[in-house]
């Protein structure tokens, strides 16, 4: 079994920067992907708030190029999926579709899925009709009328998003005000997003394909259908931290636990980007959670001297 | 070998009459998901070359093939043997996914 300095696992931001800095520090380094370099950005067309690139940047073409980065320094990448890790062994050891890897310290940069609705009929759905990511299948609903439910940032963006396609949006939300940032309120009334405030989705409605949804007043417990070709669920997402679990500690919504310094509870593993906890999950602070784990795995390697 | 891109003028040739087994997507260049599965399939070329081919239909330029195959989703991933297909696989997860789907 192969034995790297740093075992990276995923490869996002954070990861391939971890990689990036533990290689140039002169450390062994692999990122274990399970499918190509990017992660989450790898579906956003257009990344407008990653310094340094003043008319937005490709988020496919960034993923590589951060994968690429890492590799001209010397980390190896492994296209495999982890289907095992065991963070209190010495070394620790990762075993995946393509073998099993050992690593003096490891670097989760596992990051995090969509929540889905939990309501019957969605996992079949999926593909007719219903949607997480809308500059991924938002072209399949031109000129059609879609639900976005969400009223965060990413729901807001995505409803603003769709309404340049669509014939209709609605944005449904369980509150009676947005979480989104103000500078998106005016859009939406702008793009004729209607706004359907204090409701839930409560089922989803179908033939072959989704035709409508039932939503729930939260107020008054009323409920109705609204007939609609698709719905683009935005409620947050979940950490993949499903293959950690008892080995370190997890706050109440399965991030990883960890400061700025990406520490862990486990000495020698470390947590970065989306997966960690956290207050702002971008971009840009997953890749400096990747300078930071590598500068303190470099430490704790020293230390092990 | 690379992927290769696939017609309704050549797929009768290249897929259906196929020795190996055929791998075919279906994809847009505006389908993020399409695009991140994209380095594996080029991967899966190289890796399985001699033992199986990997296809591409890009349906915005092939309805016909998209209609023919029923595609509603994409990415969509079809396995052809001796002319044939069974269940597809939509948007898969990851290279192991895809792997063990195709029985590679």
């Amino acid at each position: 079994m192969k034995i790297y300095d740093v075992l990276v696992i995923g490869g996002g931001p954070g990861g391939n920067t971890a990689a990036l800095y533990a290689a140039r520090s002169g450390l062994s380094v692999a990122v274990l992907e399970k499918l190509s370099a990017g992660g989450q950005m790898a579906t956003t067309s257009v990344i407008d708030n990653y310094p340094g690139f003043p008319d937005g940047v490709d988020g496919f073409e960034l993923g590589q190029q951060m994968e690429q980065q890492a590799q001209k320094y010397g980390a190896e990448t492994i296209y495999g999926e982890v289907t095992e890790a065991d963070l209190l062994a010495e070394p620790k050891v990762i075993r995946s579709s393509e073998g099993d890897f050992a690593g003096r310290t490891v670097v989760l940069a596992t990051g995090a899925y969509p929540r889905e609705l939990g309501l019957p009929g969605e996992q079949d759905l999926r593909g007719r009709g219903v949607a997480y990511c809308a500059t991924c299948d938002g072209m399949m609903f031109r000129d059609k009328t879609v639900v976005v439910n969400g009223g965060g940032n990413t729901a807001v963006e995505d409803a603003l998003y769709l309404s340049r396609l669509c014939a209709k949006v609605y944005l449904v939300h369980r509150r009676d005000q947005l979480r989104a940032s103000a500078v998106y309120r005016r859009a939406l009334d702008e793009q004729g997003v209607e706004i359907l405030w204090n409701s839930r989705v409560t089922a989803l409605k179908r033939e072959k394909r989704l035709t409508a949804v039932e939503l729930e007043d939260v107020k008054t417990g009323e409920k109705r259908e609204l007939p609609c070709d698709g719905i683009f669920v935005a409620i947050g997402r979940v950490p993949d931290t499903g293959l950690f679990t008892g080995q370190l500690e997890l706050d109440s919504a399965g991030y990883i636990v960890a400061d700025e310094s990406c520490r862990t509870s486990v000495p020698g593993v470390f947590a970065v980007g989306d997966v960690r906890t956290k207050a702002v999950r971008q971009v840009i602070t997953a890749a400096a959670d990747g300078a930071n784990a590598a500068h303190f795995a470099e430490e704790y390697l020293l230390n092990q001297l | 070998m690379t992927p290769i891109e696939l017609t309704k003028e050549n797929f009768e040739s290249v897929v259906l009459q196929s020795e190996l087994p055929v791998l075919v997507d279906f994809w847009a260049p505006w389908c993020g998901y399409c695009r991140r599965i994209a380095p594996v399939l080029d991967q899966l070329a190289k890796q399985y070359d001699g033992k199986l081919v990997v296809g591409k239909v890009n349906i915005d330029e092939q309805p016909e093939l998209e209609e023919r195959f029923g595609v509603e989703i994409i990415p969509t991933l079809f396995l052809f043997r001796n002319g044939e297909t069974g269940e597809p696989i939509v948007n898969p997860g990851s290279k192991a996914q895809i792997e063990a789907w195709a029985g590679l």
